[in-house]
């Protein structure tokens, strides 16, 4: 289980003194602690008696920090937009709706493409999960989970499953089936357990493992066949809202962005948060990594959208306007990584250069916000969600 | 925005950033000199003084946020519904017309600050006496807020005067909601959590203080030469030949990009030779480049790594036999397909196969990938076999634009890739392709 919330969550036997009591969990350097509320108390008044006060390491968290801006700018001899001066300006856009989907009764809150660049899944907040072929519009696949705001869904690699996970505090795995008497639901599977709502998730290079990110602070990768929790990762101190896998060559990283602010860069294999980054103003509802693995894109309720450069280790970029006022609640690159699609809570999306930094066209059409903005795998397409009920396909 | 806020039905965090926001928009509108004319506007007989209409509002949004009349009227509306702007005529329909309607600003604003008020009341009531935490969120939303500080404590001072005309015994019980209401949903501020995290944080601050970073100038370039290199193969940019299946309802460029084809476009070739990873993500790349590598007698290599991925993303159960196996086909001393590893990274790994694990060959993977990427990959993007595959490749002619229009083509299905499942096999990869299909369910 992974666990980070404030409240005691667990009843057993303390680990300090040994006696059954409400437990409470906390993580201090990746260790579980789990004692109850009076050794806690123990602990924390040895630990600030030991010379050091809460004060003294806000003053030294607070130096440290100052110290890694300043070894962040030391490199920064330019900014983007500079260099993108001798690049090309884009011509105008012209993209259209050329599918409505309709057939969720709620709003629809996540979705995801099929390797085969037409399937895709989408769930919704009436606790429906469908598998469309986008292109002929058919609706080929539906599963009702007994829960509500399903608010992550994933399509598997092989395209013969889907996930999907929300407000039950799991994400379940179903096999898809073409057998029309089938029951879906029958075949579910519950592979991650969190202790507060699932707000992402993704398979990584197979089906055989599903990473998550969760309402508790957490995110954790499991091994889908057993269940079992291979590897938990702590560190944000609010909810984690979004993550994206790295499309690197060694394929062991990936990066979430929470309720705290934070987006974090994680290693896959040992669990450590290798990267921070914390300039957003508000909460990071969607993290996306730009098609070379190099850097990443995320999205706030801020109402900007920032670009983060993992190599010089900095923000390059903001993609904002006066006129823009709401939050974005999501983002995704075209194929060339030089367009980022961004969805707004004021219903359209905004279409940024990202090289250059200036808006490139709105698309309006959504009654709704817009909650989640993917371009196909092959980036002929690009899908948005939205709480108006439908999903449009733009091209 | 987290969901527990929206289920608790608690003060929209989330939106206070937007709600910001657009109080400078009316701050700027209501400027004297550069904001909306406001002049007289005629309601039946009545003459409303301070009164701006539709029409104006629309164009000062154009001029001052250089945008165009459509995102003009999208902002316009948002301004209406969120109450900052209201119609004289017609106050029930909440819509931004750009004519000559007239509309006014809201002088007393939607209730934006709950906790503001709350805690000013109660500054007011017990004359600064207010817990610590409350000491704290007061002097924080009064920075925030500032500009509207007024206005809240004017508020805080009218429901103060109100409340004191009330029943007492309501009164009590509305204080006693309230202040339950905001002890329940204060931020937590536990100072041994707090602890915990700011260990945590300095620990993550020591250890990117002290990562090795790369020149601002050296990356910005590579995000331009990645944009550039992709550029033609960027559907949404530059379009694809022959024509992209949604807009013209024709399924070729899919048939024609599909896993494997007889013989593939020229833009997938090409990519081959952008990385390596381009390479082998691409399996009909990956069958090629082990048709090469076995002429130069190196296909172990490719073979092994192969062997390797589908160790750390296969099952757990099965990580031990996968392991086992690939100890005999290519670790153990004359093993029928031998890799050449450093004998450092050879020890460790028969060290580590002791006891397997998901990672336990990955100290051998990189190193062999690494010998596959510096060595045999650029010689074969100089050998025939790829000089020929290049030359052979297909450049799809663009389909015209079709005269008639509304003659939309039939959309054909495809085979779903979860028909190739077959239930015991767990790693089953399924078909993927996309095709014209017209037995399998057309739909006009």
């Amino acid at each position: 289980m992974c666990d980070q919330t404030f409240l005691a969550a667990t009843f057993g036997p303390c680990d300090s003194c040994g006696k059954a009591s409400p437990l409470m969990n906390i993580y201090i350097k990746n260790d579980a602690i789990n004692y109850c509320s009076f050794c806690m108390e123990v602990m924390a008044c040895q630990g600030l008696q030991s010379g050091e006060t809460l004060a003294s390491l806000k003053k030294e968290s607070d130096s440290l920090k100052k110290k890694l801006e300043e070894e962040r700018g030391k490199l920064n001899d330019i900014e983007l937009h500079q260099v993108a001066e001798k690049v090309e300006m884009l011509g105008a856009l012209s993209i259209k709706t050329k599918r409505l989907l309709k057939g969720h009764g709620n709003k629809v809150l996540c979705m995801d493409w099929c390797k085969d660049k037409r399937r895709l899944v989408s769930s919704s907040q009436d606790g429906k999960v469908i598998v469309w072929d986008a292109f002929t519009l058919n609706k080929e696949h539906g599963v009702t989970l007994p829960c509500t705001w399903v608010m992550a869904c994933a399509y598997a690699p092989s395209g013969c499953a889907v996930a999907c996970g929300g407000l039950d505090n799991k994400c379940s795995v179903f096999p898809l089936s073409l057998d029309k008497n089938e029951n879906l639901s029958a075949k579910k599977k519950a592979v991650a357990m969190h202790t507060n709502y699932v707000s992402g998730c993704t398979f990584t290079n197979s089906d055989m493992q599903l990473l998550t990110s969760s309402g508790d602070g957490t995110c954790a990768l499991w091994d889908v066949e057993s269940g079992q929790l291979l590897q938990s990762f702590h560190g944000h101190t609010a909810d984690v809202l979004s993550l994206d896998l790295a499309p690197s060559e060694t394929g062991n990283t990936f990066v979430s962005g929470g309720s705290d602010k934070k987006a974090n860069v994680w290693d896959m294999r040992s669990g450590q948060n290798i990267q921070s980054f914390e300039s957003h103003e508000s909460d990071i509802n969607c993290v996306k990594y730009y098609p070379s693995g190099d850097a990443f894109a995320s999205a706030s309720d801020d109402s900007t959208c920032r670009f983060y450069d993992l190599r010089a280790d900095r923000e390059v970029a903001v993609y904002q306007k006066d006129s823009v006022i709401f939050g974005a609640s999501t983002v995704d690159f075209s194929l060339s990584g030089r367009l980022l699609f961004a969805g707004y809570n004021d219903y359209t999306i905004n279409v940024w250069d990202v090289l250059k930094g200036t808006r490139v066209s709105v698309l309006f059409g959504h009654e709704n916000r817009v909650s989640r903005v993917r371009v196909s795998p092959d980036g002929t397409a690009l899908c948005s969600a939205s709480w108006d009920n439908t999903l449009r396909i733009w091209a | 925005m987290t969901i527990n806020t929206l289920a608790k039905g608690a003060w929209h965090r989330e939106q206070m950033a937007s709600f910001r926001k657009m109080e400078k928009v009316i701050v700027a509108m209501q400027d004297p000199d550069m904001g909306v004319k406001m002049r007289n506007q005629r309601l039946l007989i009545t003459v409303i003084p301070h009164a701006m209409t539709g029409r104006d509002i629309i164009d000062w949004l154009i001029q001052k946020y250089n945008i165009c009349e459509e995102e003009a009227l999208h902002v316009g509306a948002m301004l209406v519904r969120y109450g900052y702007v209201y119609p004289l005529k017609e106050p029930r329909s909440l819509v931004l017309r750009p004519d000559e309607s007239p509309y006014r600003f809201q002088v007393s604003q939607p209730p934006l600050h709950p906790p503001a008020i709350y805690l000013a009341k109660k500054n007011i009531r017990k004359q600064g006496e207010l817990m610590e935490y409350e000491k704290e969120r007061y002097s924080v939303l009064h920075k925030r807020i500032n500009h509207t500080w007024d206005f809240v404590v004017m508020q805080a001072r009218e429901q103060l005067r109100a409340s004191k005309q009330r029943r007492k015994a309501d009164r009590i019980v509305l204080e006693c909601q309230e202040q339950a209401y905001w002890l329940i949903n204060r931020p937590p501020v536990r100072p041994l959590l707090l602890y915990s995290v700011v260990l945590d944080y300095i620990e993550t601050c020591r250890r990117a203080l002290g990562r090795n970073r790369v020149k601002s100038s050296i990356c910005l370039e590579g995000f331009v030469k990645y944009s550039e290199q992709y550029l033609n193969h960027d559907p949404i940019m530059q379009g694809c030949l022959p024509s992209n299946p949604w807009i013209s309802d024709d399924t070729a460029h899919w048939t024609m990009n599909a896993e494997v084809v007889p013989s593939p476009t020229r833009l997938r070739v090409e990519r081959w030779s952008f990385s390596f990873m381009e390479l082998l993500n691409d399996s009909m790349g990956r069958r090629e480049f082990m048709t090469y590598l076995e002429k130069e007698f190196s296909a172990e290599n490719l073979c092994f790594w192969q062997a390797c991925e589908d160790v750390r993303h296969g099952e757990n159960s099965r990580i031990i036999e996968k392991v086992e196996d690939i100890y005999k086909n290519f670790l153990a001393p004359g093993a029928a397909r031998w890799v050449n590893i450093d004998s450092k990274t050879m020890d460790k790994t028969l060290h580590g196969i002791r006891h397997p694990h998901r990672f336990v060959m990955d100290d051998a993977q990189m190193h062999i990938y690494f010998l596959m990427k510096k060595d045999s990959y650029p010689r074969y993007l100089k050998s025939d076999l790829y000089k020929n595959m290049l030359a052979k490749a297909v450049v799809p002619q663009e389909t015209k634009k079709s005269v008639f229009p509304f003659m939309r083509r039939q959309r054909h299905a495809s085979p779903s890739p979860a028909q190739a499942v077959a239930p015991e096999d767990g790693q089953a990869k399924g078909a993927g392709q996309a095709g014209t299909n017209s037995a399998a369910g057309s739909q006009a």
